[in-house]
């Protein structure tokens, strides 16, 4: 589905320049739910960008179903962090949802029809005449996985999507996604900062190093599902690869990406990553 | 609380023309300069229904629209173009900030030479007044347009056009509307102000020289008022218009901080 290949960004150029991506990595299957977590500014941002064709990256290749992107791959959608600047104020939620539908070539009632599903299946149809800015910051989050689900995308990809709003409606989002991704065959791609909420929802947690980020560990999360939000999180397996993630993301000053580089994707056996050895001598 | 604003305003009002009239009857200030604050009102009343006063109002009113809505229909698309050609308007940028602050009664006498008659001459310096608030509130519109939203916009597959109709310019019409109210203001300003210099067939400014002329102070300041209603009422029916078209952005600026 998606096909992530030695992916390399640099900002800027000359001594100011800023190596974002230092050779990215990474698979995803159909259907599969990825997280991909990694320490703040390691660039995990720049790479949902380059996939999304929002950047164009400085080397390496991203190749959506077999086809190099150039440009938005079509059949995508994102959902950014910043619900209240990615929604459109002057469009009612209802609008909101059904514009980037125009891209599908429907005409308005069916663009209105496929809107009203997907405003019922994040339970908003009563808001659909209101605006953006009259609903909690929850709500526009779910106005905004609603356009994207409307568009019936083939990928989608969101960006710390949860981290703007509070615990309680953070969990509630996560379920969401978790209902959602059952419904309509997704491949979702989710970048988060949040450990436990990647293991949570991911079946795998891709970590990356600092930047210039490279592919840490590829984990597989094997937890039974449908997950719950207490019962999965008193898991041992869940408290075990949440620790694991968690010592990956924090990692140790002498933790430099070359050292990642000899971790080979896909670690699925236990233990889940091997420790370099010099990081063993204490 | 709005009510309560629009009767402070008019004690304001109030007091300030009681202290005209008690000043002018209790001899403090000379009648014959200054005439009282009611002799003014009156006169203003006078020229609601004078035909001659009514002809030269809606003389300037003319003017002032028609300078108006060319200058708007000129400085937005402009301004938009400006406005999301960032490399177009490094280079125009130095021009535009030396033309911006001429005065444009300055160029009356250019503007005379060449403009085919008196009223063309007018609408041309109202134009040339009113562009600039347009054409700045709408780059300034353009450059405010939300990264995020743009990228939104893109990352569904939608093109550099799409994504200037359906998000940039929504987003930067607010802008816009405020630059009209504010050269509306101009407008009427250099309309007046060119009848003053140069005279003309009708309009409040060639009134106002008439009734000097005769020493008719009171209907001077009686169609001055009328001059100060006029703008007053355009502004408060564009501001309406503002909050009523893009109740949105009053509500996100308040979101936002």
């Amino acid at each position: 589905m998606l096909d992530v290949v030695n992916l390399t960004h640099t900002y800027g150029s000359g001594p100011d320049a800023h190596r974002a991506l230092g050779g990215i990595d990474l698979k995803v299957s159909e259907g599969e739910l990825v997280c991909v977590v990694g320490p703040s500014g390691c660039g995990k941002s720049t790479l949902l960008r380059s996939i999304a064709g929002l950047v164009r990256p400085t080397g390496g290749e991203v190749r959506v179903k077999g086809r190099p992107v150039s440009g938005t791959p079509d059949d995508l959608a994102v959902v950014f962090q910043d619900y209240s600047r990615s929604l459109f104020p002057w469009l009612s939620v209802r609008d909101n949802v059904a514009l980037p539908l125009r891209r599908r070539g429907l005409d308005r009632a069916a663009r209105r029809a496929a809107a009203a599903e997907a405003l019922a299946a994040v339970s908003l149809e009563s808001a659909a005449a209101k605006y953006p800015w009259q609903l909690s910051g929850g709500m526009q989050q779910r106005v905004a996985i609603a356009r994207a689900l409307a568009y019936r995308p083939s990928l989608l990809l969101m960006d710390e999507p949860f981290g703007s709003v509070d615990a309680q409606t953070r969990e509630d989002l996560e379920d969401l996604v978790l209902a959602v991704r059952g419904h309509h065959r997704m491949t979702i791609v989710l970048i988060t900062h949040d450990i436990d909420e990647s293991v949570y929802v991911g079946d795998r947690v891709v970590v990356l190093t600092r930047a210039p980020a490279v592919v840490a560990a590829d984990l597989r999360v094997d937890l039974p599902g449908p997950r719950d939000q207490i019962a999965t999180r008193e898991l041992p397996a869940f408290v075990h690869l949440r620790a694991e993630v968690s010592r990956l993301v924090r990692g140790r000053p002498e933790f430099g990406p070359e050292e990642f580089n000899t971790v080979p994707p896909h670690t699925t056996t236990s233990p889940l990553v091997k420790t370099p050895s010099h990081l063993t001598k204490e | 609380m709005i009510v309560s604003k629009v009767v402070r305003g008019a004690v304001g009002v109030a007091v300030l023309l009681v202290v005209a009239e008690i000043a002018g009857r209790t001899g403090l200030m000379d009648t014959q300069i200054m005439p009282l604050a009611s002799t003014v009102l009156a006169g203003a009343a006078g020229l609601a229904v004078d035909s001659e006063f009514l002809h030269d109002a809606s003389a300037t009113v003319e003017v002032w629209a028609e300078g108006l809505l060319v200058a708007t229909l000129l400085a937005v698309p402009a301004g938009v173009l400006l406005g999301s050609l960032p490399k177009v308007e490094i280079g125009l940028r130095p021009l535009i900030e030396f033309l911006r602050p001429i005065p444009s009664i300055a160029l009356i006498p250019l503007v005379t030479l060449i403009a085919a008659g008196d009223g063309a001459m007018k609408v041309t310096i109202v134009v040339y007044a009113a562009c600039w608030p347009v054409l700045v509130n709408t780059m300034y519109g353009l450059h405010d347009v939300d990264p995020v939203a743009r990228d939104t916009m893109r990352a569904f597959g939608f093109g550099r056009l799409a994504v200037l109709l359906r998000v940039a310019l929504p987003s930067a019409a607010p802008f816009v509307l405020t630059g009209v109210r504010l050269a509306a203001s101009v407008a009427l300003v250099v309309a007046i102000s060119a009848e003053l210099l140069s005279g003309g067939a009708g309009g409040i400014g060639v009134y106002i020289i008439k009734a000097g002329s005769g020493y008719r102070i009171d209907l001077m300041l009686a169609a001055t008022v009328w001059a100060g209603l006029i703008g007053l009422v355009v502004n408060a029916l564009l501001v309406r218009a503002e909050r009523g078209l893009f109740r949105w952005h009053a509500a996100r600026a308040g979101v936002a901080q």
